[in-house]
C-alpha cells in the first residue's frame, strides 16, 4: 500500500495542473485522426525538460491515458478511429451515434474505458512491485536475453511480416551502437558529426513517429474534410452507468482481456480491442445485435483499450522493457530525467514512480469527466484540414528535436531518419521494433559485454550466456514468438491465397 | 507494366537496406579496435543476412507486405517533401528557425489547402493560421522553455 503514501503528491497545484493539462489536450489530440498516442506521447516529450522528472512523467502519463481513450471520440462520431485502439469502437459505436445514441455511446465508451483503465492501473500498482522483487535476481546475461526477447517480441508480433520486423529490430540495434563504445572510447559508424555523440533517443523517436505521419498526409494531396460529424443529442448520464452495470460480462471481458494483452509486450491496444469485441461477441446472448449499435461492443473494445495502459507499463517499470511502442517513448521521458528504470526503481526513486502511477490512476476519473464533458466539441478537431495539422507537426518536430540539445544536429537526425521510416514502412518495415531496438540496444551491449567478461573469468560464454532456467525460458520465448509469428504469417498466406484461387 | 512497379521498387528498397546491412557488417569486422566491435558484429552478422533474404524474396518476386508507392502518392508528396528537406536540413538554421517555420509553414498550407487559390478570403485564412501557429511556436519555445535557437536572418 506504498503508493496510498504517496498520494498527495498527485494533487499539489502544479501537479495537478499538469494532470488536467495532460489529460484535456490528450482527449483533444486523441480526437484527431492521423494523431496517435506514440506520436502525441513522442511530441510532448520535449516540454517536459524543465519539468521535475515527477512533473514531466506525470504530463506523459496523462496524455499516454487520455489519447487511447480519445480516439474514441471521432471513432463513434466519425466512424475514423483516432488511433488503432479505436478501430473495434468504430463498428458498433458509429452505427449507435447514426441511430441518434451518440451520446449514449460516447458515455459508454469514456466510463468503460475508465472503468478499465482504473482496473488496468490496479494491476500496474499490485503487479509492479512483486515482479520488481523478482527482477533483482536477473543478473547480465539474463537481461541480455531479455533486452533481445523486448526487441524479437514486438519486431515478430508487431510486425506483418516477421523477418521485416526483425530487421528493423537490427536497424535499431545498429542505431544505438553509432558513436563512442562505452568501454574502449573507439569511434563507430560515425559517418557524419550529427551523429559524432550517438543518436539522441528523442529526436529519434520524434522523427520515427512523427514524420512519416507528416508526409502520409502529403502522399493523399489537397484534401478538405470531407468527414461529417453527427450532433450530439442529450442523454442522462445516469442511463448510461445503469447501462453500463447491466451489461456486466462485456465490461468484464473487455477489462480482464486487455489488462492480459497489456502484460504482453508487442501486443498493443488495437488487438485488445478486437479480441475483447470479438470475445464478448461469441459470449453475448445477443451476439446477432454484433455491429448494428450495440452497447456491448463499444463497452468491451472501449474497456479493454484502456485496461491494457497500465499493465503495459508492468514490464518497462520492473525489467526496463517497453511493452509498446508509448511505454518506448515514456521510457525515453524517463532516460532524459536521468531515471533508469528498472528493478531498483521503486527503491531509488519512489517519489517520482509512485505519484506517475498515481496520476494514472487519478487520471483515469478526470478522462472519464472532462471527456464527457468536451467530447462532442472535441470531435471538431478532426474537421482541421491535414494540411494545417501535417505542418504544425512538421514545425513541432523541428522545433521539439532542437531543444533537446540545442544542437542542428538533433534536426538533422529527426528528419533523416523521419524520411527514412517512411520509405520503410511502405515497403512493410515497421517503426515499433527500431525504436524498440534503439532504446534496447545500449542495455543488450552493456549487459551482453559485463556477462562476456563474468563468462571469460569463470565458465565460459557458452555456458554463461546458454544455462540456466531463467536464460532457457527467455530464449524459449524469444523463440517461440518467432515460431508463432511465422506459422501465423504461413497460415495467412495460405488462407488468402486459397480465397484468390477461390475468386 | 504497373504491376511491375511495387517489385521494382520493392527489389530497389531491400538493395539499398542489403548494402547498408552488409556496409555494416564488413564495418564491424574490419575496423579496430576489434573489442569495440563486438556487439555489432554480432547484430550486423544478422542485419545483413536478414536484409539478405529481403532482397532475394524481392527479387523472386515473393515480397509481400508493403504497397510501395504510386505515382499519384509520389506526384502529391514530392513538393511537401522538398519543402521539408528545404526547412530542416538549410532554411531552419540559415534563416533562423521562426522565419524558416513561417515560410516553410504557409508553403505547405498554400501547396495542400484545397481551398481556392483565387479567392482573397483563403489567403488572409492562410495568413491568420500561419500568424497563430508562429505566435503559440514562439510563446511554447522562446517564453516557456526558453529554447535559444538559430540566429534569425532579419534579426
Amino acid at each position: 500500500m506504498e503508493f496510498l503514501f504517496y498520494m498527495g503528491d498527485v494533487f499539489t497545484p502544479i501537479n495537478f495542473g499538469l494532470l488536467l493539462l495532460g489529460t484535456i489536450g490528450g482527449l483533444i489530440l486523441g480526437a484527431t485522426p492521423g494523431l496517435s498516442p506514440t506520436m502525441t506521447v513522442a511530441l510532448m516529450i520535449p516540454f517536459t525538460f524543465k519539468l521535475e522528472p515527477q512533473q514531466g512523467l506525470i504530463l506523459l502519463g496523462a496524455a499516454y491515458t487520455s489519447t487511447v481513450a480519445g480516439g474514441a471520440v471521432s471513432a463513434i462520431l466519425l466512424k475514423i478511429p483516432g488511433a488503432p485502439a479505436n478501430i473495434a469502437t468504430t463498428l458498433d459505436g458509429h452505427t449507435m451515434a447514426q441511430k441518434g445514441e451518440g451520446a449514449k455511446a460516447l458515455q459508454l465508451s469514456f466510463i468503460a474505458s475508465a472503468i478499465g483503465g482504473l482496473f488496468g492501473v490496479f494491476l500496474l500498482i499490485f503487479l509492479t512491485p512483486v515482479l520488481a522483487q523478482w527482477a533483482l535476481a536477473f543478473g547480465p546475461s539474463e537481461l541480455f536475453w531479455l533486452a533481445i526477447l523486448g526487441v524479437t517480441v514486438i519486431g515478430t508480433l508487431d510486425s506483418s511480416s516477421v523477418v521485416k520486423g526483425l530487421l528493423s529490430g537490427c536497424i535499431g540495434l545498429w542505431l544505438a551502437t553509432i558513436g563512442f563504445d562505452d568501454i574502449m572510447g573507439a569511434q563507430r559508424f560515425i559517418f557524419h558529426s550529427s551523429v559524432s555523440g550517438g543518436i539522441n533517443v528523442i529526436p529519434a523517436l520524434i522523427g520515427l513517429f512523427a514524420i512519416p505521419q507528416v508526409i502520409t498526409m502529403f502522399a493523399k494531396g489537397p484534401k478538405g474534410t470531407d468527414a461529417e460529424i453527427i450532433v450530439v443529442q442529450h442523454h442522462p448520464i445516469g442511463k448510461a452507468f445503469n447501462e453500463i452495470f447491466s451489461r456486466k460480462r462485456a465490461l468484464a471481458i473487455g477489462t480482464a482481456i486487455g489488462s492480459v494483452i497489456g502484460l504482453i509486450p508487442g501486443v498493443g491496444g488495437q488487438i485488445a480491442g478486437l479480441v475483447a469485441y470479438d470475445q464478448s461477441k461469441k459470449m453475448s446472448s445477443e451476439s446477432a445485435k454484433f455491429g448494428t449499435g450495440h452497447p456491448e461492443g463499444v463497452i468491451a473494445a472501449e474497456s479493454a483499450n484502456n485496461a491494457m495502459v497500465g499493465p503495459s507499463l508492468v514490464p518497462l517499470l520492473t525489467l526496463s522493457i517497453p511493452g509498446s511502442p508509448t511505454a518506448a517513448v515514456l521510457l525515453g521521458g524517463l532516460l532524459i530525467h536521468g531515471i533508469f528504470p528498472g528493478p531498483t526503481l521503486f527503491t531509488q526513486y519512489p517519489q517520482v514512480v509512485w505519484p506517475f502511477i498515481n496520476s494514472m490512476l487519478i487520471g483515469q476519473i478526470l478522462m472519464c469527466v472532462f471527456g464527457l464533458l468536451i467530447a462532442g466539441w472535441a470531435a471538431n478537431v478532426a474537421r482541421v484540414p491535414p494540411a494545417v495539422m501535417a505542418a504544425v507537426v512538421l514545425g513541432l518536430a523541428v522545433f521539439g528535436s532542437y531543444s533537446v540539445q540545442h544542437s542542428m544536429g538533433d534536426v538533422y537526425v529527426m528528419a533523416s531518419l523521419g524520411l527514412g521510416m517512411f520509405f520503410l514502412e511502405r515497403f512493410g518495415f515497421s517503426a515499433a521494433p527500431l525504436v524498440l531496438g534503439l532504446i534496447l540496444g545500449p542495455i543488450a551491449e552493456a549487459n551482453f559485454m559485463q556477462g562476456a567478461m563474468i563468462a571469460n573469468a569463470t565458465v565460459g560464454q557458452m555456458a554463461y550466456f546458454f544455462t540456466g532456467w531463467l536464460n532457457w525460458l527467455l530464449i524459449l520465448i524469444v523463440v517461440a514468438s518467432i515460431g508463432y509469428s511465422i506459422w501465423m504469417e504461413l497460415r495467412q498466406r495460405r488462407y488468402t491465397t486459397k480465397e484468390d484461387a477461390q475468386a | 507494366m504497373s504491376t511491375d512497379l511495387p517489385r521494382n521498387q520493392h527489389i530497389i528498397a531491400s538493395g539499398l537496406i542489403s548494402a547498408v546491412g552488409i556496409t555494416v557488417a564488413y564495418t564491424s569486422f574490419t575496423q579496430e579496435p576489434a573489442g569495440a566491435f563486438v556487439f555489432p558484429r554480432l547484430i550486423s552478422s544478422v542485419f545483413a543476412v536478414l536484409a539478405i533474404w529481403t532482397f532475394v524474396k524481392a527479387v523472386l518476386g515473393c515480397s509481400k507486405v508493403g504497397a510501395g508507392i504510386s505515382g499519384v502518392e509520389m506526384r502529391n508528396m514530392l513538393p511537401g517533401l522538398i519543402v521539408t528537406l528545404i526547412y530542416a536540413f538549410w532554411a531552419a538554421k540559415e534563416l533562423g528557425f521562426y522565419t524558416a517555420t513561417t515560410i516553410a509553414f504557409f508553403i505547405l498550407l498554400t501547396i495542400y489547402d484545397p481551398a481556392p487559390h483565387n479567392a482573397p478570403m483563403t489567403w488572409i485564412k492562410r495568413v491568420l493560421i500561419t500568424a497563430g501557429f508562429i505566435a503559440v511556436m514562439y510563446g511554447l519555445f522562446a517564453v516557456l522553455l526558453n529554447v535559444f535557437t538559430p540566429r534569425e536572418i532579419f534579426s
